[in-house]
């Protein structure tokens, strides 16, 4: 199993489709379709090879690469992963090829570059598996910054009306945070070759400094708020509903379902393994803002006309929900806190995938374009609902068990703020059968209740690329909706770990 | 040797594979489907009977079965677990028997609805999430099965989303009862807290370790929970709204079966309410509350399915009376949940019967007479009346008068309290019913006149919907009697709720307590009928007595709602919307409009010329050496 250097070949795979695709004469444009959905199908037939090969009782980083780097820094480019990383690459590897066929008419030849959007595309997937698969943090880094140069094309180049704005504040914000975090990598690096004689950035070897409480909560806080910023948390939350708004609805389903979760899993990975003892005193504040988020991210996504903002606030309030489990620090809440990751990837996956197939029959992502579309379109409601049903937490479907586990485990600890969150599923509830009964329930609206007419015509019902893109979302839904314990058997030792980190480098 | 009670995942796993087939196959199933969702419950009920029979040979009344680990993390550990013990044991025949009664009438009710597959589909993931709710071994399969039979629900309610209406009254009910399971939620969190275990077997086992604020809290979130699910007072407003589902699912879901799953979840956790007097009052209180409000406005519906509505409401609300008292009265209260499943399941397919011959009229007021041209729903309707008011041999008499006894019984001011609601239910029982059935089945045949000789007359329904009638009519009947004879019910469930205890000194003799019943039965009948016999007015009178305008307006608990929830909610909503896109944005823009108004002038320093560079740096090296000076030589 150590000898198979899965993580280089899982990032090198999509850059070899961007090659392939380089390649291509451009009146075979058309090609770099299914090339960039070939790679990455192997991708994600080396991530499935990754869990079949996983240990759960096995070392802490699996599949474990060291390659000479920067030498003078002590850098090194070191992969592997834990049992948190290995669900976050499992689900890029999971998302990508359904966003690739999802967007196969998404970037039409004339308006803009075929080849430049899928190769965009599996840039970025090249490099979130990077950032999740770094055991370094210099290296870690790099992908977390270099991670916003594909997205920022994909949404200035093939978005919607207001995509300039919507990329440029998205980059911007990113920027913003990166730069705080690079401060604190320097810092980290500077505080290792003084208590370790020489410089490193090896996240193994940072574990085993002594940071003095001061210096943690301002190297905490450059690492917090660029993961703040990404996850997003309140109040750096505004760029998310705009570039979500904006994108084209694979690059949506990216954004937010694996991009933005590089926030919450570094929060957990690299914040609280790292500067305990910050970690602790920022902990209630921060559970403050999360469960304020769980709040105003559902309130506010009533109030939104748009269905996609609307999706991306509901998204907030998701997001509060993994925070909260982050940062109670107990195994459940962690364990729930990233089983929510991924379940919240494939839930809002869903959901904006079938907003998308919304969208591309009446042209329109406002909420009022649509009503009673039940009627016309069976079964893209029923799978509206299921995506529905698992973005308010229905037992049965995935996000039930990851938000009970962060409940359960946060609520020793933080009765109140629990309360709250609690109390956040009646809205979670509000804003998804809101949605649904504006969209799907009551009578059709005037526009589309004559028989004949063009906009009538162009509402069909689900299509055969559709039901290979939404399929195996709702099947994932539903089987971890039944079954998460394997996905929690993996999860659960790399949390337990974490936060024997965490209560160490807290000196508590 | 396998037994039936090794498999009694199967008693779900049917129903369940049942919808799961009909929602795929789409209409290709449309001929066969509603087939299939009948024969799996019969399946499920004949499981159950054999499991019923396998239980009653043993002598520990209790099989508990792991399926598999559901959610395991460090010291939380819960299994997808089943309890096949009596309570359950009882519930499962209800659920399946009544169940199959009220599929085999849908076959008939929803026959000229294009969509009857999806509603057996539906119908099927209803009963299958009703089975896991009752057969759960802990508080997590629990609510695993509560939030599943709220999705049956909302999508039942909703199966005529066309309907503003019905699309408005599932999304509710939904809400509603997501309130309540907020409080059943947090109820599990405080269990784990401080127990360690959400299994029914552990969290018994430690109730004792409870400080008694914590039990106390358990019982109240629990009943939160109830609440919502049974509507009761503070959670009923949904319920009525909920009649805008096709009548079976009234019938089934939100009269014999789902709505009782909070007098279930309080009969179960027993240990945790016996544990909290102050847990066991409030759910006493919910329930006579619940019972005079459900009565009260019962009285002033003209909506044949909206009276019977707040009659289910007012019946569970005995149900919770029953439970809150405790002891002896938790058999009673499963004793008159199990005469209510079959009287009022009853009776709400034979109003399905009567809207199908009066082609969806559901105004009572617009009937009269029905007796005559539908007979057998006129009977089977009538016994079913005659039971739900309580007259004696009828199997609402038996549930029903112990239940004010034990009120009676209860010590010091709230037993009089208690009783004499329970005792003011039962007449206005009497009445709103009575009213009901005059304005119905006697009386001048307004219909007739109403749609001025238009209206062909009302057929009788079809067998295959008056023969489910007659077996509900058969158990409104005798159920009580068998039930309560020799105390077979209170026997059978000693194992659960303990064993049943004559009371020493009752405060009021039984035979007072029984003639005072009967008496305001009489009393209500008599009055009604008086009322009623000639018939009513076709529109309501605009002025009444404040008592009828507010039951009417259901006591304005939509009112209230409205006032605090909506409005509130919806002004919250648009503060909030402003607060984001101009407080919290519009910093940031105005940061970012900052940031380039100072690079623009900034970039004005950038001249290219060496010699203001030079200055500059001048400048500079001044100002640090200034600096520096003042900093050493201070």
């Amino acid at each position: 199993m150590a000898h198979v250097p899965l993580f280089s070949l899982l990032i090198a795979v999509p850059l070899l489709g961007v090659a392939l695709i380089a390649l291509l004469p451009r009146r075979a444009e058309q090609l770099a379709k299914p090339i960039a959905l070939g790679a990455a199908l192997v991708v994600f037939s080396g991530t499935v090879a990754m869990w079949f090969g996983w240990r759960t009782d096995g070392p802490r980083f699996q599949y474990p690469e060291s390659y000479t780097w920067i030498p003078q820094f002590g850098s090194a480019f070191t992969l592997g992963a834990d049992g948190i990383a290995a669900v976050m690459v499992a689900l890029v590897g999971v998302l990508v090829p359904i966003v690739v066929l999802a967007s196969w008419h998404d970037a039409e030849p004339g308006k803009h570059s075929v080849r430049a959007f899928f190769a965009l595309v599996l840039v970025l997937e090249s490099f979130m598996l990077g950032v999740f698969a770094a055991t370094d943090v210099l290296v870690f880094y790099v992908f977390f910054e270099v991670m916003l140069v594909p997205m920022y094309f994909l949404i200035s180049s093939y978005g919607g009306p207001r995509r300039q704005y919507a990329a440029v504040k998205f980059f911007l914000y990113s920027l913003v945070g990166g730069l705080l975090m690079l401060a604190s990598v320097i810092g980290l690096y500077a505080i290792s070759s003084n208590q370790l004689g020489k410089g490193t950035f090896s996240f193994e070897a940072l574990l085993s400094l002594h940071i003095d409480p001061v210096t943690q909560r301002w190297l905490f806080l450059g690492f917090f708020i660029a993961f703040a910023i990404k996850a997003p948390l309140i109040p750096f939350h505004t760029w998310l509903p705009d570039a979500s708004a904006q994108a084209p609805i694979g690059v949506s389903v990216l954004l937010v379902g694996a991009l933005d979760k590089v926030g919450t899993y570094g929060m957990l990975r690299y914040c609280l393994p790292l500067f305990g003892s910050a970690a602790y005193d920022f902990a209630p504040w921060i559970i403050g803002l999360s469960v304020a988020g769980i709040l105003y991210g559902a309130i506010l996504a009533v109030g939104q006309s748009d269905m996609k903002r609307l999706v991306a606030y509901t998204s907030i309030a998701h997001f509060g929900f993994i925070a909260l489990g982050v940062f109670a620090f107990t195994a459940q809440a962690g364990t729930g806190a990233v089983l929510y990751m991924v379940n919240h990837g494939l839930s809002v996956g869903a959901l904006f995938l079938v907003v998308g197939f919304l969208i591309s029959r009446r042209n329109s992502s406002l909420i009022s374009d649509f009503g009673g579309m039940a009627r016309l379109m069976p079964w893209i409601a029923g799978v509206f609902l299921i995506a529905g049903l698992s973005a308010l937490s229905l037992p049965g479907t995935n996000s039930f068990a990851s938000e009970f586990l962060i409940l359960i485990g946060a609520f020793g600890a933080h009765k109140a703020a629990t309360i709250v969150a609690t109390v956040g599923i009646i809205f979670a509830a509000l804003f998804v059968l809101w949605l649904y009964q504006q969209t799907m329930h009551g009578p059709l609206i005037p526009e589309l209740a004559v028989t004949d007419s063009p906009a009538r015509l162009a509402v069909r019902d689900i299509t055969r690329r559709e039901v290979a893109v939404i399929s195996p979302l709702i099947g994932l839904i539903l089987l971890l909706g039944v079954y998460p314990q394997p996905v929690i058997d993996v999860i659960n030792p790399a949390v337990d770990r974490t936060l024997a980190d965490l209560h160490i480098s807290s000196g508590r | 040797m396998s037994s039936i009670l090794d498999v009694l995942w199967l008693l779900i796993a049917l129903p369940l594979g049942s919808a799961v087939v009909l929602l795929l196959a789409g209409r290709r199933a449309d001929r066969w489907g509603h087939y299939l969702g009948c024969a799996t419950v019969a399946a499920s009920f004949v499981l159950g009977v054999l499991a019923f029979l396998a239980l009653q040979a043993r002598t520990d009344r209790s099989v508990e079965e792991t399926l598999f680990r559901f959610l395991g993390v460090g010291s939380l550990k819960v299994d997808i677990g089943l309890l096949y013990d009596p309570l359950s044991a009882v519930f499962v025949l209800l659920i399946t028997g009544v169940g199959l009664l009220i599929h085999v009438y849908s076959i008939g009710y929803m026959a000229h609805d294009s969509a009857r597959r999806r509603f057996f589909a539906y119908l099927n993931l209803f009963v299958a999430a009703m089975l896991l709710l009752v057969l759960a071994n802990n508080f997590v399969v629990v609510y695993i099965g509560w939030e599943g039979v709220g999705l049956a629900s909302y999508l039942l309610i909703a199966f005529w989303y066309y309907k503003p209406a019905a699309a408005s009254a599932a999304k509710k009910a939904f809400l509603m009862n997501r309130v309540g399971d907020v409080g059943l939620a947090l109820a599990i969190f405080l269990m784990f807290a401080n127990l360690g275990t959400t299994s029914y077997s552990g969290v018994f086992a430690g109730v004792g370790n409870l400080s008694s604020v914590t039990a106390t809290t358990v019982g109240i979130l629990l009943l939160l929970g109830a609440c919502g699910k049974s509507g009761q007072f503070p959670l009923q407003a949904w319920l009525p709204d909920a009649m805008e589902g096709p009548t079976p699912v009234s019938a089934l879901i939100h009269a014999a079966t789902m709505v009782t799953a909070g007098v279930y979840l309080i009969v179960r956790a027993s240990p945790i309410f016996n544990a909290s007097p102050t847990a066991q009052l409030m759910v006493c209180i919910v329930g006579a509350v619940t019972l005079l409000i459900g009565c009260i406005i019962g009285c002033a519906k003209d909506d044949i399915k909206r009276v019977l509505a707040y009659s289910t409401m007012s019946q569970i609300g005995y149900m919770f009376l029953a439970a809150g008292l405790g002891g002896p009265a938790y058999a009673l209260a499963i004793l008159h949940l199990l005469t209510h499943g079959f009287f009022k399941a009853g009776l709400f397919l034979g109003a399905g019967s009567v809207m199908h011959g009066m082609k969806d009229q559901t105004d009572i007021r617009r009937f009269g007479g029905l007796a005559r041209v539908m007979p057998a729903t006129a009977i089977t309707f009538g016994l079913g009346y005659l039971a739900i008011i309580g007259l004696p041999p009828l199997s609402g008499f038996f549930s029903k008068d112990p239940i004010i006894q034990h009120a009676f019984d209860r010590p010091g001011w709230s037993g009089w309290a208690f009783g004499g609601a329970a005792l003011l239910g039962a007449g206005l029982t009497a009445f709103y019913m009575t009213r009901l059935m005059v304005l119905t089945f006697f009386g001048r045949r307004r219909w007739a006149a109403a749609s001025g000789g238009q209206l062909p007359e009302p057929k009788e329904s079809p067998w295959v919907m008056t023969a489910p009638m007659g077996a509900l009519a058969v158990g409104s009947v005798a159920a009580g009697f068998l039930l309560s004879n020799a105390d077979a019910l209170s026997n059978w469930l000693a194992p659960v709720v303990g064993a049943p205890v004559e009371s020493v000194a009752h405060k009021l003799e039984p035979l007072t307590v029984t003639w005072s019943v009967l008496g305001a039965v009489m009393l209500g009948v008599v009055i009604a009928a008086a009322m009623f016999a000639r018939g009513t007015a076709r529109s309501e009178p605009v002025t009444a007595n404040p008592i009828v305008l507010a039951a009417r307006r259901n006591l304005y608990a939509d009112v209230i709602n409205e006032a605090v929830f909506v409005r509130l909610g919806a002004w919250a909503m648009r503060v909030l919307v402003f607060v984001d896109s101009r407080g919290v944005d519009g910093t940031i823009n105005g940061l970012a409009a900052v940031c380039g108004g100072t690079s623009a002038r900034l970039r004005r320093l950038q001249t290219g010329f060496v010699r203001s560079y030079s200055l500059t740096m001048l400048v500079g090296v001044v100002a640090v050496i200034l600096a520096f000076s003042l900093a050493v030589f201070r």
